[in-house]
């Protein structure tokens, strides 16, 4: 008994007149071209980013990263349920900054979610997060305010980078690569941009180096 | 979903007459085209990069069988069971019985038009199971029971007014203008659903084949939390859907948000591979792919073949000027605007929307926006071609046009009853130079006149003028005859 599958199948193949096992020959292309060139890695992703409604702050070392994020958080309304932070994160002297964060996935109570980046695009002023032990996508994805700590070194150029580095680093894809643009925003009622839809309201980016 | 096309006048009509709707239409609509072009404004040559995703579609449509394969075999190794449907109906059997076989009692859904084919949440709801629509364009509609106006902004046409009477229907909350706070009280209302369900069902805006990944793009991050929450995640897609590399998602993202809501990216783009990392504490334990035929394969080698190129940005409805004064509804099925206009006649049959394909100026200006570039147009006019073919148009179209052709093979009588055509347009628009009513044809007129032939036909004026310049040439010759040979003499010299 042929399955939908195999019925399927024949007649893709019938429209086309294709056999089964042919292999196409796709032309061997350059890189797809750039939407907006990228001039200066750095200044391009951070201008872009903020352009999509994320807020950046620039320190120069890892062990600057709690301070800046204690004087972001000052900003807010008071944080007075959990703030949750990537394990790989979790050695910097948050205390020292007077925050008390937990190295644990975020759950829907959680105001303050802290994560790494795979890398970062200047293109589009994009974060790439690959999830993964430790990785916790939620933590991205739960609390109102998601701050991402990104060193300059890994803003690369482009997605097709990007996708290259998550690969080499983890040698295939993981569940989720999730690439971020600035915080949850709607449009669907009036086509009036709301931000803050199902996901994060603010993105606070942290530059390093 | 139950479809409408074949009354599509009667619907058109409907929409036409509903002040409320007009007023929508007319407030919401034209802000999409005006973002687009500022995306597209600030792009260095956003033409090359519409090549390269045509190029790329194009591509994938010749070999589609191959890369199906390969994304089937990729995905199978990374653990997500991939399943086959010819129908929509077929579909909706298959995640039944996955979320049976599941223990599945609440599912949460993002935005997916194949799931609107098939009509999957009535057959769920059939079957004791909760469903959420978690977009809020899709929350919205589900509240209001009413399906999609639009592929990208599902209740475009629904005022802030309709939707907060529908909440404090719905939600027994206090009306409220205030379009944020009602954003606010869907997150509220919808966060709890995210926790507690079981299974997540999201569309697929593309497949990657050499990673065997389904790439998801949305911008509320409804579509993160149904592919990262519940226990198990089902992705429903239509076959045409796949890409062979990353690299060519990377290409066709390029185009795919500037031409839809002219954003340079979208807020999130997932691409999700296989189940949960091992060592990991979120991502679902169990991951599937429904690929769904319903009519594509049908289309692959034919006349309608490049219509399968779509990416569903929605830029030809967006840019469409019937689109604009009839709304989504009109049109009767899943997609409206001018790529519904091809694909319900092509999914359903032509019979059964007949008029879609009529739904057209061909003002092309669905074609110019197209970022795979689909001949749009063309497209139309080969399902016209196709309908007079199978004598599916009424009697007296046909009729209309069999006269009209053998006048045209009749030059000298054409010329006779274009003469009299214009003395009776005149006689019947009267003084001020308007025909008001068209007998026979009312329609043409019903909303606006039609101003009354001026002067003679076009062959009349023709020969007249045609008659004069020769006159002035044969005087000019006769009153010169040395300056024009002197003239010619010289111009032969020159090297
Ligand atoms: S036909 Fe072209 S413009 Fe219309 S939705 Fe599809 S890709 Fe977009």
């Amino acid at each position: 008994m042929s399955t939908a599958r195999d019925r399927i199948l024949a007649r893709v193949r019938s429209g086309l007149g294709t056999r089964a096992g042919e292999v196409p020959d796709r032309p061997v292309r350059s890189p797809a071209p750039l939407a907006r060139p990228v001039h200066d890695r750095v200044t391009d992703f951070r201008q872009r980013a903020e352009s999509l409604q994320s807020t950046v702050d620039h320190v120069d070392e890892m062990d600057a990263v709690p301070l800046a994020v204690a004087r972001y958080l000052a900003g807010l309304p008071p944080v007075t349920n959990g703030m949750v932070v990537w394990p790989e994160l979790a050695a910097l002297d948050w205390a020292g900054a007077g925050l008390a964060v937990e190295a644990r996935s975020a759950l829907s109570a959680d105001q303050v979610g802290i994560t790494g980046v795979c890398c970062a695009i200047a293109e589009t002023g994009t974060l790439l997060l690959d999830s993964g032990p430790g990785h916790s996508a939620t933590a991205s994805l739960l609390p109102e305010t998601h701050i991402a700590v990104v060193p300059v070194a890994v803003i690369l150029e482009r997605m097709e980078e990007a996708f290259a580095q998550v690969l080499a680093r983890r040698g295939e894809l993981p569940r989720a690569v999730n690439f971020i643009s600035g915080p949850s925003r709607t449009a669907d009622i009036e086509q009036t941009i709301v931000i803050g839809a199902h996901g994060p309201r603010r993105v606070h980016i942290v530059l390093v180096g | 979903m139950d479809a409408t096309s074949h009354s599509f006048k009667r619907n058109v009509h409907a929409r036409l007459g509903d002040e409320a709707l007009q007023a929508n239409l007319r407030r919401f609509g034209g802000g999409f085209a005006d973002r687009r072009r500022d995306a597209v404004g600030r792009v260095d040559d956003f033409e090359a990069l519409r090549d390269r995703a045509s190029e790329i579609r194009a591509e994938v449509l010749t070999h589609l069988d191959h890369w199906l394969l390969a994304f089937e075999a990729e995905a199978t190794r990374r653990g997500t069971a991939v399943h086959w449907a010819e129908t929509g109906a077929e579909a909706n059997q298959i995640l039944l019985g996955i979320a049976r076989a599941a223990g599945v009692q609440r599912v949460i859904k993002s935005k997916s038009m194949v799931s609107e084919e098939s009509g999957l949440n009535a057959v769920l709801g059939a079957a004791g199971i909760e469903v959420t629509e978690t977009d809020l364009g899709e929350y919205i509609l589900q509240l209001a029971d009413e399906p999609p106006s639009h592929i990208i902004a599902p209740a475009i046409h629904k005022s802030r007014d309709e939707v907060s009477a529908l909440f404090a229907e719905h939600h027994g909350t206090p009306l409220t203008r205030d379009i944020p706070a009602l954003c606010e009280e869907a997150r509220q209302h919808l966060r709890p659903r995210f926790l507690q369900a079981d299974m997540g069902v999201s569309g697929g805006n593309f497949l990657i084949a050499e990673t065997g990944s389904v790439a998801i793009v949305t911008n509320e991050g409804n579509g993160r939390m149904v592919t990262t929450l519940p226990r198990v995640h089902v992705a429903i897609t239509g076959i045409e859907k796949v890409l062979p590399t990353l690299d060519d998602l990377s290409a066709i993202l390029r185009v795919l948000p500037r031409s839809a809501t002219g954003q340079d990216i979208t807020n999130y783009v997932s691409v999700l591979t296989g189940t949960r990392d091992a060592g990991a504490d979120d991502g679902p334990e169990q991951n599937h792919v429904i690929l769904v035929d319903n009519g594509r394969s049908r289309l692959l080698g034919g006349a309608l073949h490049d219509a399968l190129r779509c990416i569903r940005c929605g830029a030809c409805m967006n840019h469409c000027p019937v689109y604009q004064n009839i709304g989504g509804h009109a049109y009767g099925w899943v997609y409206p605007g001018p790529i519904g206009a091809i694909l319900t006649p092509a999914f359903l049959g032509l019979e059964k929307a007949l008029d879609l394909p009529q739904a057209s100026t061909l003002c092309a200006a669905c074609e110019v926006v197209c970022p795979v570039r689909i001949p749009l147009p063309e497209l139309m006019r080969t399902l016209r071609e196709q309908e007079m073919e199978q004598g599916l148009r009424p009697w007296h179209e046909r009729l209309s046009i069999r006269l009209w052709r053998w006048l045209a093979l009749h030059p000298a009588l054409y010329a006779v009853a274009t003469r009299w055509g214009i003395r009776v347009l005149r006689w019947l628009a009267g003084k001020d130079g308007q025909v008001h009513r068209l007998p026979g044809l009312d329609g043409w007129t019903e909303g606006r006149d039609m101003p009354a032939p001026q002067g003679s036909t076009f062959r009349d004026q023709w020969r007249t003028q045609l008659a004069a310049r020769e006159a002035q040439g044969k005087a000019r010759a006769a009153a010169t005859p040395v300056a024009m040979a002197a003239a010619g003499a010289a111009r032969s010299k020159a090297p």
